[in-house]
């Protein structure tokens, strides 16, 4: 009976075997080929406990290398690959494919309301400029000191949620105010205004509120909540432009 | 190379370039508040209309909510409004007012929500300045002809 043991061998060798075939349906557009982007699927055989990241690595080195995609750390923390994966803004290396529902296409493509330079790479300069707009540093008076700024517990506290931000884009190209007018400064423009006009140390608050205060300011946030969905590292960015909305009002008049 | 320990310029940086006759250009932070600068927007239309919509949206839900009370549910409901009944209410300063002022503030807080959904959705000029007369001539319009009534309503007409 050595068919069987064989057979049951391989059977056993088979359920083992952690691979699935996953569809990958990926967004391309090449503006040297077409002028048009389009959809092409890759099935490829993925561990269902990989990451989309993986999956586009697989791709890229084994199937097409002409598939462009950010990705620097691959951790979560550089914020390179944030991409609209199933219609929802999240960055590939945090994203399990057994937590996305691999039955079906995975749909991939690139991060809205900046402009596609290629597959899933966007410019990100206006997301950029945004940010330096707000003076993203330590502004402060006088002499520098001789030794570190202290800072009590409860001042850092107070924005601490904000420190978090890693520039990633996801809330900001999750905004439908930013999709339809680039002008607005975005979510994380703000998220990271708010970590300094928060912060004790800091003495240029009133400045970075005055920029904030601006027709495309923070008055465009339509309260959607689509950049708290969307933030990578749970930051609650709607909270935190609410309450520059608030210091405008309170702390000024 | 101990001469130049004083100076925090090395030699591979040459020559200064910048005394005191040619001081080096100045580069200003990113949108510092200058001459050239508009004033300050402190207490700028587009807060100002933010802030309206939150306190005029407070007071339009005991307004509307009291008014549909006593218009559809209330001692009989709907079928007691006739003209005599309406005659009756604005014989009344206080009904007056209160009709007045949900008049104003929901036609302006429509108008508002109404603005942003343009600037938001439109996006060429033209469309947007065509949406936008339309709106605001619409909304002058009920507001004028809903206070002419209210002021000159007169229940012998006729």
């Amino acid at each position: 009976m050595a068919t069987p043991v064989m057979d049951k061998a391989e059977a056993v060798a088979k359920a083992a075997s952690p691979y699935i075939t996953v569809t990958f349906r990926i967004r391309r557009f090449n503006p040297e080929v077409s002028a048009e982007a389009e959809w092409q699927d890759f099935q490829i055989e993925i561990d269902p406990k990989e990451r989309v990241l993986d999956g586009l690595h697989k791709i890229k080195w084994d199937v097409d290398g002409s598939l462009t995609f950010r990705r620097s750390c691959a951790h979560g923390i550089c914020g390179s690959d944030a991409m609209r994966i199933n219609g929802k803004n999240r960055l590939a290396c945090k994203t399990l494919i057994k937590d996305i529902n691999p039955e079906k296409p995975i749909t991939v493509e690139a991060i809205k309301g900046l402009t596609v330079l290629k597959d899933l790479v966007v410019d990100m300069e206006p997301f950029f400029q945004a940010y330096r707009d707000v003076m993203p540093f330590l502004i402060t008076k006088g002499n520098e000191p001789t030794r570190e700024r202290l800072q009590s517990a409860e001042d850092r506290e107070r924005f601490d949620d904000t420190t978090k931000c890693i520039l990633c884009a996801a809330c900001t190209s999750s905004c439908p105010v930013f999709w339809n007018d680039g002008q607005y400064f975005g979510p994380a423009a703000i998220v990271n205004a708010h970590r300094f006009i928060f912060d004790s140390r800091d003495e240029a608050g009133e400045q970075r509120l005055e920029i904030l205060n601006d027709k495309d300011g923070v008055w465009r946030c339509r309260t959607t909540f689509n950049c708290t969905d969307a933030c990578p590292r749970g930051i609650e960015v709607t909270k935190a432009i609410q309450e520059v909305k608030r210091a405008l009002i309170t702390r000024r008049f | 190379m101990s001469a130049d320990t004083t100076s925090a310029i090395g030699p591979v940086e040459g020559a200064r370039r910048y005394d005191v006759d040619n001081p080096a250009p100045l580069i200003e932070a990113p949108r510092k508040r200058t001459g050239k600068t508009p004033r300050s927007t402190r207490g700028n239309f587009e807060m100002a209309a933010w802030l309206f919509m939150r306190l005029s949206g407070v007071v339009l839900v005991v307004l509307v909510i009291g008014h549909l009370l006593i218009q559809l549910v209330l001692d009989g409901g709907v079928s007691k409004i006739g003209f005599a009944f309406v005659a009756g209410r604005w014989a009344s300063p206080f009904w007056q007012t209160w009709d007045l002022l949900m008049l104003w503030l929901a036609m302006l807080h429509g108008a508002n929500g109404l603005r942003t959904v343009i600037n938001d959705y439109a996006e060429r000029p033209n469309t947007r300045l065509w949406l936008k007369g339309l709106l605001y001539t619409a909304t002058v319009f009920t507001i004028l002809l809903g206070t002419l009534v209210i002021f000159t309503f007169d229940p012998n007409i006729r």
